[in-house]
């Protein structure tokens, strides 16, 4: 998408968004679309929102699921709470190091996967557990996340 | 005791994508029964009979919280369903939310009507997005019925708000900036929620199980629900159990039940070094007090249980638990922001047999005074584990 378009699109939304008042909707949305919140970005939506760019940084850097630098098409967001921690999460980590050859907060060569160490995901009845963009996977093995990694 | 189905009553019974299941088992009957026959303030005299509290972990009065709001000249409320289930080991929210959203929504809309709301928000964590159209499905319906929205002359909504990953967003004033599109810092309090909550309006801010209680509350009334329970915890909790146990799960009992039957006897721990009640901010329960019964008098939290088994280091977990609070820690006070990344250091020290004794003087003053002198709940609880591990299981950390 052109950046002209993209900004024209961002205004279409920005209206809808601020009937609800609901900025860090409207935000993630931004993020939707352009896979993360680029210096571009960050300063499209303070001035459509009409707030400082500060404002928008500092937003974007507190959660967790917003980035400021471009993420891989699949975010693998795996847990290191407590629960999954007990069943080895470390497995699961080392598992995805090795097959894209990345480290957690990397981004694999050809921009298909990154991975992330995340807090709890609610899901410690089938840990270790992992999240892929929306999708939770849970009491993984090697070969199940072997298995996973494929189909995407 | 055995287990005891309230809030989980639908769980597995009815179709959650279909209202008519939920219709066919005395759904929003509670709802219709309020608003026909009952005053708001009828409600909320229920339900301050009924004697529930907060399921969230605080274990607030939810009847005194409602009372509350009303008390504000503000005539624009808020009713918030607090759905971002953060806490490490707790996924009950999770499992309602699945397998009976109706439940939920009705426990709304009876706030709604106690409080005076014009509007009611469900603010459901990033991490289950996968939730998000079950929850708005089910609100659809619910407005096609007549339940929400403008039909009969019913102008109370909901909308669903999702979070964008922040543990500290579960923190009810965190949350409410969050919703207002801003860092979800903790705000300083008072004033409290009930006075000057969403957008500086009245709100009752209220867990996903304490508002899956309230339509049995209303359709059965608060004699029913005050005989289960204990003397200053009625009705039954929801609990999430995790780690070392054979039946990993979800479990409803009456309130007061003893931790042994859930951990031992339901979830099949064996060899049970001790049990973790309330999350990374919970307690830590040795084998030998595992007769203490779960309730707000002793503990409790948002009934997230989690299981060591003897094998475990101790110490590894509470330092997991730590480095876990120093990455969900919002900055903004220094107790918190510090103590959590000093408590982490020592810990990692301690894990690799370089702790000292001065360390230990260290974390215990540390804790006490993150416990003192943090902004919120986040930092005032984070040392909970530590200090128990302190107090329990001092041989671990033999310097």
């Amino acid at each position: 998408m052109s950046d002209e378009n993209l900004s024209l699109e961002l205004e279409k939304l920005c209206i809808h968004y601020k009937r609800h008042d609901d900025l860090l909707s409207f935000i993630k949305k931004v993020h939707e679309k352009c896979g993360y919140l680029s210096p571009e970005n960050i300063k499209n939506v303070a001035s459509l929102w009409n707030v400082s760019v500060g404002e928008i940084y500092g937003l974007t850097t507190f959660y967790v699921f917003l980035s400021t630098k471009p993420l891989g098409q699949n975010v693998v967001r795996v847990c290191r709470s407590t629960p999954c921690y007990l069943e080895n999460c470390d497995m699961v980590i080392e598992t995805i190091e090795k097959k894209f050859n990345i480290r957690p907060g990397g981004v694999t060569e050809d921009g298909k996967f990154s991975l992330q160490l995340v807090s709890c995901i609610g899901a410690c009845d089938q840990a270790p557990a992992m999240l892929i963009n929306d999708e939770l996977y849970g009491n993984l093995t090697p070969g199940k996340i072997e298995t996973i990694l494929k189909g995407l | 005791m055995p287990e005891k189905r309230i809030v989980l009553e639908n769980c597995g019974v009815i179709d959650p994508s279909d209202i008519n299941t939920y219709l066919s088992r005395d759904g929003f009957k509670a709802l219709e029964k309020a608003r026909k026959h009952m005053t708001p303030q009828q409600v909320i005299n229920e339900v301050k009979r009924s004697g529930l509290r907060g399921r969230g972990g605080a274990g607030f009065p939810t009847g005194l919280k409602w009372e509350l709001c009303t008390k504000s000249p503000e005539k624009e409320r808020f009713v918030i369903c607090n759905a971002d289930e953060g806490e490490v080991g707790t996924f009950k929210d999770r499992y309602i939310i699945q397998n009976d959203p109706f439940g939920i929504i009705e426990g709304i809309a009876l706030a709604g009507y106690a409080i005076g709301a014009s509007k009611g928000y469900i603010y459901l964590r990033a991490e289950y997005h996968y939730l998000r159209d079950l929850l708005e499905n089910a609100i659809e319906q619910a407005k096609t019925k007549g339940f929400l929205g403008e039909k009969n002359n019913e102008s109370f909504g909901i909308e669903v708000r999702e979070g964008a990953g922040a543990y500290v967003c579960g923190e009810e004033t965190a949350l409410m900036e969050s919703i207002e599109g801003k860092r979800g810092e903790a705000r300083y309090r008072p004033p409290f929620p009930p006075e000057h909550g969403l957008w500086q309006k009245p709100t009752s801010i209220n867990n996903v199980e304490t508002l899956a209680n309230i339509p049995h509350i209303i359709f059965r009334g608060a004699e029913w629900f005050s005989q289960i329970g204990t003397q200053q915890s009625k009705g039954t909790k929801v609990f999430s159990v995790s780690g070392d146990v054979e039946k990993p799960g979800i479990y409803e009992l009456p309130m007061g039940t003893p931790l042994r039957e859930l951990v031992e006897e339901l979830a099949q721990a064996k060899d049970l070094k001790a049990a973790q009640v309330g999350g990374a901010s919970g307690r830590l329960i040795p084998e030998e007090k595992l007769d203490t019964p779960l309730a707000f008098e002793t503990v409790l939290g948002a009934g997230a249980v989690i299981v060591f088994s003897k094998g475990r280091n101790i110490i590894q977990v509470v330092r997991r638990n730590i480095e876990f609070f120093a990455e969900e820690s919002c900055g903004k006070c220094v107790p918190c922001r510090e103590g959590t990344q000093v408590m982490s250091d020592i810990l990692r020290r301690f894990s690799l047999g370089q702790g000292t004794k001065e360390d230990l003087t260290i974390l215990e003053e540390l804790s006490n005074a993150m416990m003192l002198a943090s902004l919120c709940g986040l930092g005032q609880a984070a040392p909970n584990s530590v200090s128990d591990s302190l107090l329990y299981f001092r041989s671990e950390y033999d310097t």
